[in-house]
């Protein structure tokens, strides 16, 4: 079985993106199973299971970032992925927690940004971009084609050896190197790690500790003089 | 313009051999199958684009633009000297021969002039790019009424400035052999200059367009209906001939629109006067 894991910006055009490719990978005959993970609201699942009778399951992630939670659960979607016989799962994810990236070693990792976020986008997200194989801009349609080529040259600032795929997704305009890439992806072997750097802990933030200050939380902390240390045992 | 005309020798090797295009014709809105099944265009051609508003017009641009190679909703294939486009044309903006002046008028970009030009001069490959900027604004300026600057935000730039600013870095800075304009007639920007301007350069021109000036001065117009390429209108003489007084009228009725805007007033005798000039009363 494969894995692509599909993370970006709320609102950026990554179930539209996720539709087409499905669409495509169906229309060639791959069984596919689909995995959202959202905060707190996600349709997702029904959307994907009405349109295309697949397998589908959602989590919420709650207090944990979805990074964060992707890292928990993704080992059990696996899991279920290979009980429904799926050649492919397809896992949609927000991307919230910009010093993580929810990408799996070895496996397919694409994020989805809007061509019309503005300039300094890709420099904002981090990981979720420099870390990602297949970068897919959306809604070319909705901007001019210099601002389209000068978005791309961001990217590439941000992600020198991350592929970049430019489409309408409305239409499915432009998603076929994207679909390629997803049929050719390496298969899942476990053990399975997360690509680069882990998420820093889970964080006593991210479950829900919301008290200012650092002198509040144990584990990797840090101050506003200094860089992260580690507080606790 | 004669250093506009310089910029021509850095056309990249791999896209100074354009020769044509053809479009393979793919099926209308209702998914009929298109009456032109094919139309040749070749280097130098103007063609021209009509039909009613909702009639495919961009969308068969969009087309061209993105190489169609029967996956896009039309069906429709795009080839390049007579072959499919080789893969890199839209990977590498700098090997791209197509430039595609929508009708957006607005930028979304956050960047200032000089950046977002700068940015998009390396990109395309330009060897002197600040020249190529200083020659785009100027191009630029030549066509709308207020001076574009260097240091604004693009986001602040009026429709007509946004306009002439995307036409002139088109043809200065992506120094396409192909170039797409849609509808430019409604762009706010002064037209005839444009058309002056750009009839300086050996590219294919197509134009989408409503604009009888710019429809006659092409060599031959696709007209279009229901999504679909429906015919082909070869420009003959009588037509050419009908152009030569349609400029004089456009020209009348921009003369008039111009006397509007600079706060002046249009009695009979002005209009007799100019009627009379064009030899069209005694
Ligand atoms: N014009 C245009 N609209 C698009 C394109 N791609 C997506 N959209 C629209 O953008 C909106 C958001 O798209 P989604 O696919 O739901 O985005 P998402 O990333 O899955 O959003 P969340 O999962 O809610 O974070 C929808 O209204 C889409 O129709 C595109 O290429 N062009
Ligand atoms: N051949 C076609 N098949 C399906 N839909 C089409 C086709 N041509 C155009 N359309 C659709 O028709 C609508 C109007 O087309 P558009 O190109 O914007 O028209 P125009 O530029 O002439 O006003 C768009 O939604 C477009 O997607
Ligand atoms: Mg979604
Ligand atoms: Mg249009
Ligand atoms: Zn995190
Ligand atoms: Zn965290």
């Amino acid at each position: 079985m494969k894995l692509a894991v599909c993370a970006g910006p709320p609102t950026c055009g990554k179930t539209t993106v996720l539709r087409q490719v499905t669409k495509r990978l169906l229309a060639k005959q791959k069984r596919l199973a689909f995995l959202k993970i959202d905060v707190q609201y996600a349709d997702e699942d029904e959307i994907f299971q009405k349109e295309f009778s697949i397998p589908t399951r959602k989590v919420y992630s709650g207090e944990l970032c979805p990074d964060h939670c992707n890292v928990m659960v993704l080992g059990d979607a696996l899991r279920w992925a290979e009980q429904t016989a799926a050649d492919i799962l397809l896992v949609e994810t927000a991307g919230l927690c910009l010093r993580c990236s929810p990408y799996v070693e070895g496996l397919l990792g694409v994020v989805v940004l809007e061509a019309t976020s503005g300039m300094n986008l890709p420099r904002k997200i981090g990981p979720m971009l420099s870390l990602a194989d297949v970068a897919v801009v959306t809604k070319i349609d909705l901007v001019s084609q210099a601002e389209r080529e000068v978005f791309r040259a961001r990217i590439q600032e941000a992600a020198p050896g991350t592929a970049i795929v430019e489409s309408n997704a409305l239409y499915g305009i432009g998603v076929d190197p994207l679909v390629r890439r997803v049929e050719q992806a390496a298969e899942v072997i476990p053990p399975l790690f997360l690509r680069g750097n882990p998420p820093i802990g889970t964080c006593t933030i991210c479950v829900g500790k919301k008290e200012i200050g650092w002198q509040s939380h144990f584990g990797v902390v840090r101050a506003l003089e200094n860089q992260n240390f580690y507080r606790g045992e | 313009m004669s250093s506009l005309d310089a910029l021509d020798s850095r056309i990249p090797p791999s896209t100074r051999r354009i020769q044509t295009i053809t479009i393979l014709g793919g099926c209308g809105k209702n998914g009929v199958p298109e009456q032109l099944r094919r139309v040749d265009l070749k280097m130098g051609d103007i063609v021209s684009v009509v039909g009613p508003t909702g009639c495919g017009k961009t969308t068969l641009i969009n087309d061209i633009e993105l190489y169609a190679n029967g996956t896009t909703p039309t069906g429709r294939t795009v080839l390049i000297n007579g072959e499919p486009h080789p893969e890199d044309y839209l990977a590498d903006p700098s090997s791209n021969p197509i430039a595609l002046i929508s009708q957006h008028t607005n930028f979304l970009s956050d960047l200032p002039v000089h950046v977002f030009l700068e940015t998009h001069a390396r990109i395309r490959g330009v060897a002197s790019p600040a020249r190529a900027i200083e020659e785009t604004v100027s191009f630029a300026n030549q066509l709308t009424g207020e001076p574009i600057i260097l240091e604004n935000a693009m986001t602040e730039l009026s429709g007509g400035q946004t306009r002439s600013l995307l036409i002139a870095d088109a043809i200065v800075i992506g120094n396409s052999p192909i170039i797409l304009l849609d509808e430019i007639e409604n762009a706010g920007i002064h037209r005839t200059r444009a058309l002056e301007l750009l009839k300086g350069y050996e590219k294919i021109f197509i134009f989408v367009t409503h604009d009888p000036r710019i429809a006659l001065l092409s060599d031959f117009r696709i007209v279009m209906r229901d999504g679909a390429m429906q015919k082909l209108i070869v420009t003959k003489e009588e037509e050419k001939g009908v152009a030569q007084e349609i400029r004089k009228l456009d020209d009348l009725l921009l003369g008039l629109r111009q006397r509007i805007r600079s706060g002046d007033e249009l009695d009979s005798s002005y209009l007799n006067e100019k009627l009379h000039e064009l030899g069209y009363v005694a």
